[in-house]
């Protein structure tokens, strides 16, 4: 087979779709750690959440995408170290997920943003700084449920890990 | 036992309080007393679920003896877990799940934190996954403890209850046995005693801000990292194990 390159494999992976967040991909989605290409491709993949039902999910589409494209003798390596963090999901990502209606993660997702209580997450419809937190969870494990006070509308908050 | 076989039994155990814990909170699915709490709860135990694989399938690679994260949920009997008591008691009323979720997670918090700094690679870097997970459950849990404690006559009456009945449960975590003394021997593992004292100086933080009071009792029940069981252990390792035993190599 012909050797392909990096950079190909990730136009590639630029069009593999999050299952549960498809406006982002997983290169938005900050995921893809290397891609290391040989007689073979090899795509390392760190999970975001421990028991992230889509981490299954994610890796069968990306060796699908990239069989796709011809590549025979494509396998995932789960990469746990460094943890995932949501400071990887890219700035181009972080737009997506606003005009999606979600409320990106504040950046630097250390203990403070973590464990500290009242952080002002501003509405993504109407981008008013007057909302409340519904839930510290929400239909997927990486986001938590607000409400905008001033247009009503409910919201998710793409939670900082 | 050789360093190497320690570590494998002592990541088995990880990997057994998470399962048990993740298990007895997925009894609660569809059963939550709000639609946000059953979302939270459910996440909650994907996350354990998802922490009990990452420890089983590294145990079963580390033993080397063709078993796999499967086997070790599916095919071991309920001596051979060795997870802790307080993780495997019913979970009641929500009273009763909050507080057995608020003594463990800000236990296991301190386990985990102490677990990134140990000598072993792979261990360190699944704590380091996990503790991000576990300090939002224990926050969530918390403030569940302080909403009930410090909310009606009723409410704090009852989560006063489930304190006095699950504070028996907390001694057998603190009570170092042949692995943990020789994780912290050999792999640089947590310090039980340390870990006890910042765990003490946080629960009662957090129990007098529920405006709850500490048990004083002193007689503690352990056995379950022996293996050793509470009655109610065996019914939830059947329902867990009801599937693969009944329909053996079933797929979806």
């Amino acid at each position: 087979m012909s050797a392909v390159n990096r950079e190909q494999v990730l136009a590639w992976l630029a069009d593999v779709p999050d299952p549960e967040i498809p406006v982002l991909s997983v290169l938005d989605l900050g995921i893809v750690r290397d891609v290391r290409c040989g007689d073979g491709v090899v795509v390392a993949l760190a999970p975001t959440y421990s028991g992230c039902p889509a981490t299954d999910v994610i890796e069968a589409n990306v060796i699908a995408a990239l069989q796709d494209r011809g590549i025979a003798d494509v396998s995932v390596e789960r990469v746990l170290s460094p943890p995932w963090t949501t400071d990887w999901i890219s700035a181009a990502g972080i737009e997506k997920l606003r005009a999606y209606g979600i409320a990106p993660p504040e950046k630097s997702a250390g203990k403070r943003a973590l464990l500290q209580g009242d952080l002002v997450v501003p509405c993504p419809r109407c981008e008013s700084q007057q909302t409340e937190l519904v839930s510290e969870f929400g239909s997927t494990a990486c986001k938590a449920s607000y409400r905008c006070t001033d247009c009503l509308e409910p919201f998710e908050y793409f939670k900082c890990l | 036992m050789t360093p190497e076989q320690l570590l494998t039994a002592y990541t088995l155990r990880l990997g057994d309080n998470a399962l048990v814990l993740g298990q007895r909170m997925l009894e609660l699915v569809a059963a939550g007393p709000e639609l946000e709490e059953e979302l939270a709860n459910a996440n909650l135990a994907l996350d354990y679920i998802g922490q009990a694989r990452l420890y089983y399938s590294c145990a079963a690679e580390r033993e080397g003896q063709g078993r796999d994260e499967d086997d070790l949920a599916f095919r071991r009997h309920e001596h051979e877990f060795k997870n802790l008591l307080l993780l495997e008691q019913p979970n009641g009323h929500f009273g009763d799940t909050i507080v057995r979720q608020v003594l463990f997670d800000a236990f296991y918090q301190l386990q985990l934190e102490a677990l990134t700094r140990c000598s072993d690679t792979r261990l360190a870097e699944i704590a380091a996954r996990a503790t991000k997970e576990v300090s939002y459950h224990l926050r969530h849990a918390e403030r569940w403890l302080l909403r009930l404690g410090d909310g009606t006559d009723e409410s704090h009456r009852k989560v006063q209850g489930s304190l006095d009945n699950l504070w028996r449960y907390t001694g057998e975590m603190f009570s170092a046995d042949d692995l943990d003394i020789g994780m912290q021997e050999h792999f640089d593992g947590p310090d039980l005693q340390a870990i006890e004292t910042a765990w003490q100086d946080s629960i009662a933080g957090i129990v007098d801000a529920a405006t709850l009071t500490l048990p004083v009792e002193r007689v503690m029940a352990s056995g379950g990292k022996q293996g050793v069981h509470t009655e109610h252990f065996g019914y939830l390792v059947a329902e867990l194990q009801h599937l693969p035993r009944s329909y053996p190599g079933a797929t979806w």
